[in-house]
This record gives structure tokens, sequence and C-alpha cells, in this order.
């Protein structure tokens, strides 16, 4: 992490290459994309979620626990091609369903929603709201904001 | 939680070939995928499969079906025998699923398309209930929950958690990264749950092993348990599938040993449970109170459905089931009573004569797809009952419906009455 004031950022292992920017998004609870948001909006509908209602569309998600139904790869994959899916996904765990939804998002569309894996301490260093950059590539990830 | 920098993976010159495109842009494509798997699991090798049983096929949306014409498309074909899980539709009952015609035929031509990547259309979530099925210590890459935490369970098979795409790459490449449960040290229990205060007679019964799936997927998340305390002559098949198919919805589980009955168990004898494992006990009253969380209505409700087969019924529950309506007393006109099985098993229950008279008295069959995931009973619904745990778990958040978990005789009363029964007796 950077020192204060000025340009910030976090360092992270890219599981799905790609670049995105956009409003960070913190899950209050984990989330599962089948069965708890709209395939065709993008919005939490899980009644038990906190974050009911909310939107993820163009978000840098921040998921720092997984859950759900291994369905919920083809959930985010159509969600990325109905342009209605989250700018970047941020995780805390190695989360191998939503990471495949990406990287077959990728293969079909073309379309790259960057993932990246955080360590605690880069978790712990994000903003908790406010806009970041995401970059992801195959020698290294980073995620960059001003404070 | 490891979240360090991804470990070296080391791929053999095959491996590299099918990257490179050798085998074709499919194969290639499959590849790309299961290597990336490999990276995020952090696994240092891949290995070869036998089988794969495929999820994919239940439609969610245009993504999906493009993802699998695409490598059609490619050329891609599977490369192990490969099996597949239930569909949006019902092929044998036209009409049954009361989709919109758009929808309908996209969840047709996304079966079309995993047939010819040349899958088996078994179209069923147990596919152990067919021929040629794993055997103990083999390499298979199976996705649907129910169907993983059986092959691991009951059969001894090694298998990963896979899941919609990871599933066909792993066909078609013939292996998968050296993860998870494919690891030997990654089977061994760290849980021990003690059911030696639960009665054989409250275990007579497929509802009360969903309970305990349900106690078991709140109590152990993910980590790999070994049942204690139970009567190796109470457990089937069929009562193995209710355990983990619950389980595995209330809890992340793909793998539980019982101790003196599951393979790995039985293998490892005395030495399981390891000592100084946790120990949890699992009580009566623990069962009765899962019942009771996976029940919404109460009892003496008006009672509109009943659901069997979730997973897929069998050929034994069949018999079981053809016994009980043996006296030909017909179900009440108000309640409808549904069996959700594979075509297979449907065709050896009709050389027996069981699925004849399940017909005779009232009973729907249903085959290829599932009574909770896509829209088969009446809208008019408001209260239906089961003995599987897994339809009590969805049904309300899918079908906006009340759901009572029975045994098989509090379900076949109850439908025969129209209204819900509860015979508290079997429970204690």
């Amino acid at each position: 992490m950077s020192q204060a004031g000025g340009e910030r950022h976090v360092s992270a292992e890219a599981l799905c290459p790609g670049d995105g920017s956009g409003d960070i998004l913190w899950l209050d609870e984990p989330l599962s994309f089948w069965g708890g948001t709209a395939l065709d909006t993008g919005v939490i509908t899980d009644v038990h979620h906190p974050q009911h209602g909310v939107s993820l569309v163009g978000r840098i998600l921040v998921m720092g626990a997984s859950r759900g139904s291994s369905s919920s790869s083809s959930v985010l994959a159509e969600q990325i091609r109905a342009a209605v899916a989250p700018a970047a996904i941020l995780l805390g765990s190695r989360d191998a369903i939503v990471t495949l939804g990406a990287l077959a998002a990728a293969e079909i569309y073309g379309t790259r929603l960057p993932i990246l894996l955080l360590d605690e301490s880069g978790m712990a260093g994000l903003p908790r709201s406010g806009p970041v950059t995401v970059h992801a590539a195959e020698d290294g990830a980073s995620v960059c904001w001003n404070a | 939680m490891a979240t360090t920098r991804s470990v070296e993976l080391w791929l053999t010159a095959e491996d590299e070939a099918k990257l490179a495109g050798d085998h074709g842009p499919g194969v290639a494509m499959a590849m790309r995928l299961v290597v990336a798997l490999a990276r995020v699991s952090q696994a240092t090798q891949l290995i070869d499969i036998e089988s794969a049983h495929i999820d994919g096929c239940l439609y969610h949306g245009q993504a999906g079906l493009d993802f699998i014409e695409k490598l059609v498309s490619l050329g891609a074909k599977v490369t192990v025998p490969t099996t597949l899980n239930v569909s949006s539709l019902d092929l044998l009952h036209p009409g049954l699923v009361r989709l919109d015609p758009a929808e309908s035929a996209a969840a047709r031509r996304l079966m079309d398309a995993y047939v010819a990547i040349g899958a088996r259309a078994t179209w069923t979530c147990a596919p152990y209930q067919l021929a040629g099925r794993p055997e103990a210590g083999t390499d298979i890459a199976w996705a649907e929950s129910n169907a993983i935490v059986f092959a691991n369970s009951v059969l001894g098979a090694r298998t990963a958690r896979y899941g919609d795409f990871a599933d066909v790459c792993a066909a078609v490449t013939g292996r998968v990264p050296f993860a998870g449960l494919h690891v030997a040290e990654n089977r061994i229990p760290t849980l021990e749950l003690d059911c030696s205060t639960i009665p054989d007679r409250v275990l007579d019964s497929d509802a009360a092993w969903a309970a305990l799936g349900f106690v078991v997927g709140r109590e152990v998340g993910e980590q790999v348990a070994i049942l204690t305390g139970i009567t190796p002559s109470v457990v089937d098949e069929d009562r193995m599938k209710a355990l983990g198919a619950t389980a595995a919805s209330s809890g992340g589980v793909a793998l539980v040993h019982v101790a003196g009955v599951t393979p790995e168990a039985v293998g490892a004898g005395e030495a399981w449970p390891g000592a100084g494992i946790p120990r949890i006990e699992l009580t009566p009253e623990l069962l009765r109170a899962a019942r009771d969380e996976l029940t919404t209505a109460t009892v003496g409700d008006e009672l509109n459905a009943v659901a069997f087969g979730t997973p897929h019924f069998s050929l034994a529950e069949f018999a079981k089931l053809a016994e009980v309506l043996q006296d030909r007393v017909p179900f009440d006109p108000s309640c409808t009573v549904w069996i959700s099985t594979s075509r297979e098993v449907l065709a050896e229950a009709r050389e027996q004569g069981y699925a004849q008279l399940c017909e005779a008295v009232g009973a729907k069959l249903v085959v290829d797809t599932c009574t909770y995931l896509v829209p088969i009973l009446a809208d008019s619904v408001r209260t239906a009952m089961t003995t599987s745990g897994k339809w009590a778990w969805y049904a309300p958040a899918n079908m906006g419906i009340n759901v009572v978990l029975g045994t098989l005789a509090e379900c076949i009363a109850s439908a025969r009455a129209g209204r819900v029964i509860r015979d508290e007796s079997s429970w204690r």
C-alpha cells in the first residue's frame, strides 16, 4: 500500500485478466449468483440478504467469502453477456465458481471481467466506498484509487 | 485461507499439446479452462478421469447455450464416458413442463448440444442408479452436489466439486486439477458426529435421513465428517442419497463417511475417527428440529401436492411405494402425487409393474427433470409434502409454496386425506 494522500493501490493475484473501473461495493454477507441475483438485471434478489434490491451492475464487487450453487458460473456468464455484470470482482478466497463464469464469458464473447484475489492485508487496505480502477494481467494485478 | 501466489503448475507434453490446439480448437478451449481451474485451486499437476457427469444441461440463459454450442462448433467431443444431469424439460411427457415457447426451445437446443458433444442422454441427478457406475478409488469429474457426495461417500470414487463449464471441459480433455477430494489426505474425517443416541426405529425412514443430512450440513459446512454409532443394517443407498443431498443443500458437504458402512470408513476401521478430532453428539431432538425447520406448513392444513424423487426415485423406492399402494386406496382428488425419476429407472419400474400401480391410484410420473426446478406443479398449489430434504429446502423459495417434510407413510396418509398428517411416533 502507498503512503497517505494522493493515489493509493493494493496488489493482488489475477484469476481472470481484464480492466475495469467503478464504485466499490462491499457485500455485507456472502451471496450466491444463482438464486441470489436476477439473471436479466444484476440486482440482488435474495430476500434474506441485507443488500436485497441493490444493483451489482458496473460495480467493483468485493466478495470476502464465497457461497452458493455451482450454477452460479452460468448465471455470472449470462449477466456478463447481457451487460448487467459487475465491472470487476475482488475475491478474498479462491472461488472457482465465480472465476469460471468470467473465464467462460471471455471464451465465448471476448468480454473480460477482471477477477482478482486479495490477501487479508489487501482486503483490509481497500476503501469502503468511492471509485476505484482495477487492472489484472498474467504478471500481476492491482486496485487503484485516490485518497 | 490460501491467498498466496499461485504455485507452479506442471503440465505433461500431452497437456501442452491439447493447450496448443494439436487436438483441435475445441479441446484447446476446454483445456484453457481446466488449466485456469488448476491455477485457482493451486494444483501442481493434472490427472486423468475415468468418467464425467455434467450439470450444465439445465437452462440458465443464453450464455450456457452459447458456451456448449461453441465447443461443439469447434469440434470438441467428450473423451470419457459421460452422463447428463436433469434438464429443464420432460421429453417423454411433452407439455408437462410449462415453459414459454422461446425458453422451451432454448432448453431443448441446450440438451441437443450436450448430446452432440457425445454425452449420454441420461437426464438424471442420480447417475449412481445407472449401470456402469464408478469404482472405488477411481478419479472422476462429477457435477451436481448430491451426485458428488454420493460418488465420494458411497462409491468411494474421487471427485472434487465441479460445476457448470468445468464439468464439460473435464469430459472433453479427460483431465482435472489434482486438488480437493482427489487428494487422499483431504478425504480423512476432521470431525466426528456421534449418532448413538438416535434409535434405530427413528432412522428406519428416509425422511429421518433427510433431517439427519440437514443437521450434518449445518454442523460441518465444507468439512469431511464421519458419522459414528449408526447400526449398519439401517443404512441403504436411498438413505445415503437422502443424507447427502440434504447435507449438500444446508452445507457444502461433498464427502461424508459412516463408520462401518461406507467403503473408506470400513477400510480405515478403528483408525477412524482419528484421535483428538472434535466430536459432536447428534440427537433425535436435533432431527425433529431439522424436520420442523424444513416444514413451513401446519398439521391439518389442506394439502395440494406430494413430491417424491428428489434426487430421482430409485427402483428400490418404487418397490417400497408400490407396497404401500397395494391396497389401491385413491388419493384425495385435491392432492396430486408427483414422482420424479430417470427414464432408465422408469423403464425398469414399468417392467416390474410399479409404475402402472402408481398411475392407477393417481400418481403422476416426471422424467428428465425435477418438480422443483421448472413449472410442473399447478399454479394453485399452496402446500406440498415431500420425503426429500432437498426439495423441502428449495421449493419454498423456488415456487413460493409451503412445504412439509414427512416420512413416506405420512406423505401417503396425507395425500389420501387431502390434509397434512403427522405421526409423531415415527420421529421418537
